[in-house]
């Protein structure tokens, strides 16, 4: 468990290789410099070069450009840098904690924060430059009596600039579609996880305001918490008896709306042991917030133990029990030895429209 | 452009006739677009419909709740009383202004008769045990059709409301305007109800 | 007659200290407000200018007064929600009233805050910058303004009287379903947001035509102001999107009123249709607030820069296609339905294609601002911060269009990060820029600058303070609607740090306040007409603009037209003479709309507690009022000659005076 400031403590400590973190940090920055001197430098002269079309004043141009290189550069470490180190700090806290998400202990979790990786790092590549392209135009053009710059007050169309700008996000967008695309059918998550081991079938249904997870194979019941072992994959099957949800465990994958009259799929795995946080995100009346869970991977051997131990409770889950659970209140942790057998279909069985109105009662 | 109004803004001249025409021509212009807004009610209401349709739930089908002899008879009191107001359109550009009442009226009076056998349909489905807490499919059929028998009635007040005028005004730019507007909305509630003819009915019975 | 109640406390909200303050303070601000209209015998003026008028400058005004005091309303809300969620285990608000709270906060924030302010600027600039009179339809245009004034109102009531809903914004059955929501305050949500949306629709139809139809000669398409293109592509997406949330409205009505099944989880209801209709409005809407800023930030960065707008048809094409791409992206609030990876990709790669014109539109104000010359004034300050701000947000936003990648992010604080950095950082900060920017021209006086600056700095670094640590908050593992959550988290320091953010924008706001109110004690009157040396036909008249707006008809000829007038004059050029003046056709006031809207909220009151004595009546009344419209033969009159001459005249008095 993390402490009340846990979330600050890795900031000055975060980097892994210690000592060098702070020189790495002006690396970066230094790249980020250059990147915005490049591009600010490039639009100067390809704005300028369509006004002085010859040759004389083209490499008058680029003497201009090397002159403006230095000027910016002075003044990019004067007011950008210190800038950046702020926005280098959040990043950074940002990057190299323990957030959940960014700290998958799963393949799915993994491949969807390598995801988010891609995807940042490729828009970061424009907005970066933008920014400081933005900063650097509101300060060389602002209205002073001795500003020097260019004012051109008609000058309103560049058929070259706008296809550049129509251009870099096509290409940008174009590329973080492919990646979604493909990502999109990989990850999808009632595909099955490829495993040399059979999946552990878990069935979750969604209550006012409780988690029930039924063991089929195993024939026991829990309430809020649940028990999976280490390294093979889990298949979960998702339904509610209540307003709609969502199953999330973040340190293990993304998560899927639990939905009355229909069961989705959702095959998650845990790569190594631990407590992963799990809660409903979706929300569903007065004590949603009680909806959380705690998932405990362990190795194979101490969960056929757990499942062992929870056979030797005294509880069953019968019918009437489930109708109980059911209504809306909130539940502590509970652990049943068996449950009715077809609870889950049952359960979604109910919702399902084609069948007489009666049957439902009211 | 003279020809308008018997309006105390004439003796301004004649420049305001023209502005007049303006009026009245733009809030043709805004009809036909509030007309598109009514479309996609109408098409959100289908859509609707054709989700919840199998959605019986024990209650009755399409098939056994629709009584087609009824619904044709409706259909052709509608499809008249659409002709009857273009009838009316007709004689308003002739200038006939008791031809133009009495078409209105002859319309009035089919649409009346529309929603009257609408109305005594429900009751019946009512009767039936079929109301529109019954399933899914008929409340999505009550509410469609429903919307459309409520912009029918709608459509017969406004009428009345017209004939007053047309009685008391006679056919001027304003009250031309507003004859074009109604029978444009009639033209529009048949379309309408030709989609309802064919996705509801036809396509529940067959 | 009563039906439903019980006892008092059914009616009246009871028991909480902090609402029976509201109840309290309301009733005393009542008694304040018919007492100071009784002192100083002002009823009739509030009835003869105010409640009655159909000009559109005055409704604008209105619209704008409304949306200020629903920005106070939700803005309360916002800080409650965050005093609550600054310390983990916090006891301040209990689970009931905070789903209350973020619920009213989202309703009003998006449909009583940002679209009346949005109307009320349309109202106030689009006739002027296309040389109108008035809009379109002027009885409509008061109409949809008490629509939506009492609409609101009914929403609002709904704090003190029956409770407040608590389902969320967007209001999901079967959360919403009589079987988990019995109270009134689903019914007040259905019928406040109903009663308003159709106030909207009216909108969107009135200034549609007024932009197509009644555009000064010479005004093309590819002639009209950037920001009235906005408003254009903002009235056909509310077209196309407001008729969707009317009908899936009424279909839950009937739901909870007549027990139908449309999205009931038994016989046969489908509460998935729900989130797709609600998301097929829900999603344009979010567009349609944020297009007009749009074009706010195009007017404010070519004013103050003092260079035409660069790339015109660019940004006009970019506006467009943004509009249409708005009705094909709404399953992207719903990937983790489940639909299917075909549904899902499609879905995924329609959103970030709207990024593409965005990021357009960004080059083009910045290449707007490159080779001008900046003026840092208050409108131009919001519009410069408005554009990193978006970047980031609309950077978060095709990190959440990215299908696989939202199962993670769905739901979280970072979800939360991201709306609100587009909508503070879009719509907020660009109507503010509008406000400020026209101000002028609605009052005859500017803002006081300086205090508009601390405002702006309180605002923006209290945006980031409070939004930047959500996203964090949100990758790990912080879902949104949360009321509470354990010390052990550890999401206790980044929330108070989001908290103290949440306060400095309040604080922001107060800075606003004190700004409105010192500006008018210390008014300093602008004679010119055109404070900010402005570009479009709005500048080219007094400020306020007079009754009639134009006293004749300008000719266009360019799209910055009043530049290109000013600079023609500089030059010593002649400009054509002015046609004679004739008199101008007006519309009356009407009592009408004002009426009518009393008789809506009378019904949706009606409805909300099954009262049919009093919903049928309001019903009836309703239909009287559209009838005796039609029956209204004489409501139009003509403003004579002179006295167009008289008003043209003391203008260019004052303008004199002091040149």
């Amino acid at each position: 468990m993390r402490n009340w400031f846990g979330q600050w403590q890795f900031h000055p400590m975060s980097c892994q290789s210690g000592e060098n973190c702070f020189t790495e940090k002006r690396i970066k920055i230094d790249v980020f410099a250059n990147w915005g001197v490049k591009l600010a430098a490039f639009c100067y002269v390809g704005l300028t070069e369509k006004n002085n079309s010859d040759k004389t004043s083209r490499t008058e141009a680029f003497g201009r450009m090397r002159e403006m290189k230095t000027i910016m550069r002075r003044k990019l470490t004067k007011y950008a840098a210190p800038l950046l180190i702020m926005l280098m700090m959040v990043m950074l806290s940002g990057c190299s904690t323990d957030m959940m998400v960014l700290d998958p202990k799963g393949p799915v979790g993994s491949d969807q924060r390598d995801l988010i990786y891609i995807v940042t790092i490729l828009c970061a590549i424009v907005m970066v430059p933008v920014i400081l392209l933005t900063a650097w135009i509101v300060w060389r053009y602002r209205d002073t009596k001795d500003n020097k710059s260019k004012y051109m007050p008609t000058w309103s169309h560049s058929a070259l600039a706008e296809t550049i700008w129509w251009g870099i996000p096509i290409i940008i967008i174009g590329v973080i579609a492919v990646f979604t695309v493909k990502y999109t059918y990989a990850l999808e998550p009632s595909k099955p996880l490829e495993s040399d081991k059979e999946p552990l079938v878990i069935e979750a249904t969604s209550l006012d305001w409780k988690w029930l997870f039924t063991y089929p194979e195993q024939n026991i019941a829990t309430v809020n918490y649940l028990y999976i072992p280490e390294d093979r994959p889990v298949e979960f099957h998702l339904t509610s008896d209540a307003p709609m949800n969502s199953f999330w465990i973040p340190q293990l994958g993304g998560q899927i709306y639990t939905m009355s009259g229909m069961s989705m799929k959702l095959n998650l795995q845990a790569d190594e042991p631990g407590v992963y946080y799990g809660s409903g995100a979706n929300f569903s009346g007065e004590h949603f917030a009680d909806m959380r869970f705690e998932v405990t991977a362990t190795s194979e051997d101490e969960f056929t133990k757990w499942v062992d131990s929870i056979k030797a409770v005294p509880d069953a889950l019968t019918l009437e029990g489930y109708e109980k659970l059911a209504e809306p209140a909130s539940s502590p942790v509970q652990s049943f030895n068996s449950f009715p057998e077809g609870l889950y279909d049952k359960i979604v069985n109910k919702y399902v429209i084609d069948k007489p109105a009666h049957q439902h009662g009211e | 452009m003279a020809n308008s109004v018997s309006h105390k803004a004439e003796q301004h001249g004649h420049d305001h006739g023209h502005h007049h025409h303006d009026l009245e021509s733009l809030k043709t212009f805004g009809f036909w677009i509030f007309l598109m807004t009514d479309v996609i009610i109408f098409g959100t209401l289908f859509a609707v419909y054709a989700v919840l349709r199998n959605n019986t739930a024990g209650g009755p089908t399409p098939e056994e709740l629709f009584k087609m002899p009824g619904v044709i008879a409706e259909t052709f009191i509608l499809l008249t009383s659409s002709f009857t107001s273009g009838l009316a359109v007709l004689a308003m550009h002739a200038g006939k202004r008791n031809q133009l009442i009495g078409w209105l009226a002859v319309t009035f009076v089919l649409g009346a008769a529309f929603i009257t056998l609408e109305v005594t349909e429900f009751i019946d489905m009512v009767h039936e045990g079929a109301t529109i807490a019954t399933s899914g499919f008929l409340s999505g059929f009550f509410t469609l059709v429903g919307t459309h028998g409520l912009h029918v009635s709608i459509g017969l007040i406004w009428m009345i409301g017209l004939m007053i005028q047309l009685r008391r005004r006679g056919i001027t730019n304003v009250t031309k305007r507003k004859v074009e507007v109604l029978s444009l909305y009639w033209h529009f509630l048949d379309v309408v109800w030709i989609f309802v003819l064919t996705v509801v009915y036809l396509m529940g019975v067959m | 007659m009563w039906g439903n109640l019980e006892s008092f406390s059914d009616f009246f909200v009871t028991g909480d200290p902090m609402i029976l303050g509201a109840q309290v303070s309301i009733a005393l601000a009542m008694i304040a407000i018919v007492f100071v209209l009784t002192v100083f015998k002002k009823w009739g003026w509030l009835w003869r200018e105010w409640l009655t008028t159909v000009d559109h400058k005055r409704v604008g005004i209105m619209y704008i007064i409304a949306s200020i005091l629903m920005l106070f309303r939700g803005g309360v809300d916002a800080l409650l929600m965050r005093l609550q969620l600054a310390m983990p285990d916090s006891e301040f608000l209990h689970a009931e009233h905070y789903n209350q709270i973020f619920t009213t906060h989202g309703v009003i924030m998006i449909l009583f805050m940002a679209m009346p302010l949005m109307f009320g600027l349309f109202n106030i600039a689009v006739p002027l910058q296309i040389g109108a009179r008035d809009v379109a339809y002027p009885f409509l245009n008061a109409l949809s303004f008490w629509l939506f004034f009492f609409g609101a109102m009914l929403f609002n009531v709904s704090f003190i009287i029956g409770g407040s809903p608590d389902a969320g914004w967007l209001a999901y059955p079967p959360l919403s379903e009589l079987s988990h929501s019995a109270g009134v305050g689903q019914n007040f949500y259905i019928w406040g947001i109903q009663i308003s949306g159709i106030g909207s629709l009216a909108t969107g139809i009135n200034f549609v035509v007024t932009i197509l139809k009644m555009r000064a000669p010479g005004m093309k398409l590819m002639k009209m102001p950037m920001f009235t293109w906005s408003v254009l592509s903002s009235c056909l997406m509310i077209l196309f999107a407001f008729p969707i949330l009317t009908v899936t409205l009424a279909l839950l009505f009937l739901d909870r009123y007549l027990g139908a099944h449309f999205f009931t989880l038994d016989a046969g209801g489908n509460p998935m249709m729900y989130i797709n209709l609600i998301w097929m409005w829900g999603h344009p809407e979010v567009y349609i607030v944020v297009v007009p800023a749009f074009g706010i930030f195009s007017e404010v960065v070519a004013t103050f820069s003092r260079k035409k707008l660069f790339g015109y048809s660019s940004m006009v094409f970019a506006m467009i296609s943004i509009a249409v791409m708005s009705f094909f992206t709404w399953a992207h609030h719903f990937f983790t339905m489940g639909s299917g990876a075909d549904v899902n990709a499609f879905f995924a790669v329609s959103t970030m294609i709207i990024a593409i014109p965005t990021g357009v539109k960004i080059f083009n104000w910045l290449f707007t601002m490159f080779r001008g010359r900046i003026r840092f004034t208050t409108p131009m300050l919001w519009t410069i911060a408005f554009i990193p701000c978006f970047i980031v947000g609309g950077m978060t936003g095709v990190m959440l269009s990215v299908a696989p990648a939202d199962f993670q992010f769905h739901n979280s604080y970072f979800l939360i990060a991201h709306f609100h950095q587009v909508l503070i950082g879009g719509v907020a900060f660009g109507y503010f820029a509008g406000l400020y920017y026209w101000w002028p021209k609605m009052f005859g006086f500017a803002l006081h600058e300086g205090l508009g600056k601390w405002a702006f700095w309180f605002w923006n670094i209290g945006f980031y303070v409070c939004f930047m640590p959500q996203y964090f908050l949100g990758l790990d593992g912080m879902t949104r609607r949360l009321y509470t959550y354990d010390f052990d988290m550890g999401w206790g320091p980044l929330n108070m740090v989001s908290t103290v953010g949440g306060f400095l924008m309040g604080i922001g706001f107060l800075f606003q306040v004190w700004q409105i109110a010192h500006s008018i004690k210390f008014h300093k009157r602008d004679t010119t007409g055109d404070h900010w040396d402005g570009r479009t036909l709005e500048w080219s008249i007094p400020s306020p603009a007079p009754l009639y707006n134009f006293a004749t008809d300008p000719q266009v000829q360019d799209v910055d037209d009043w530049w290109e007038t000013k600079q023609k004059l500089a030059k010593g050029e002649k400009l054509p003479p002015k046609p004679a003046l004739a008199p101008i056709h007006m519309p009356k006031n009407s009592a009408i709309p004002f009426i009518m809207s009393i008789c809506w909220f009378g019904a949706g009151f009606g409805f909300v507690w099954d009262w049919l004595w009093m919903a049928i009546p309001s019903v009836i009344g309703i239909a009287a009022c559209m009838i005796a419209r039609s029956f209204t033969y004489d409501d139009d009159y003509y403003i004579p000659v002179d006295e167009i001459k008289r008003t043209e005249e003391a203008a260019a008095a004052l303008k004199g005076a002091t040149v």
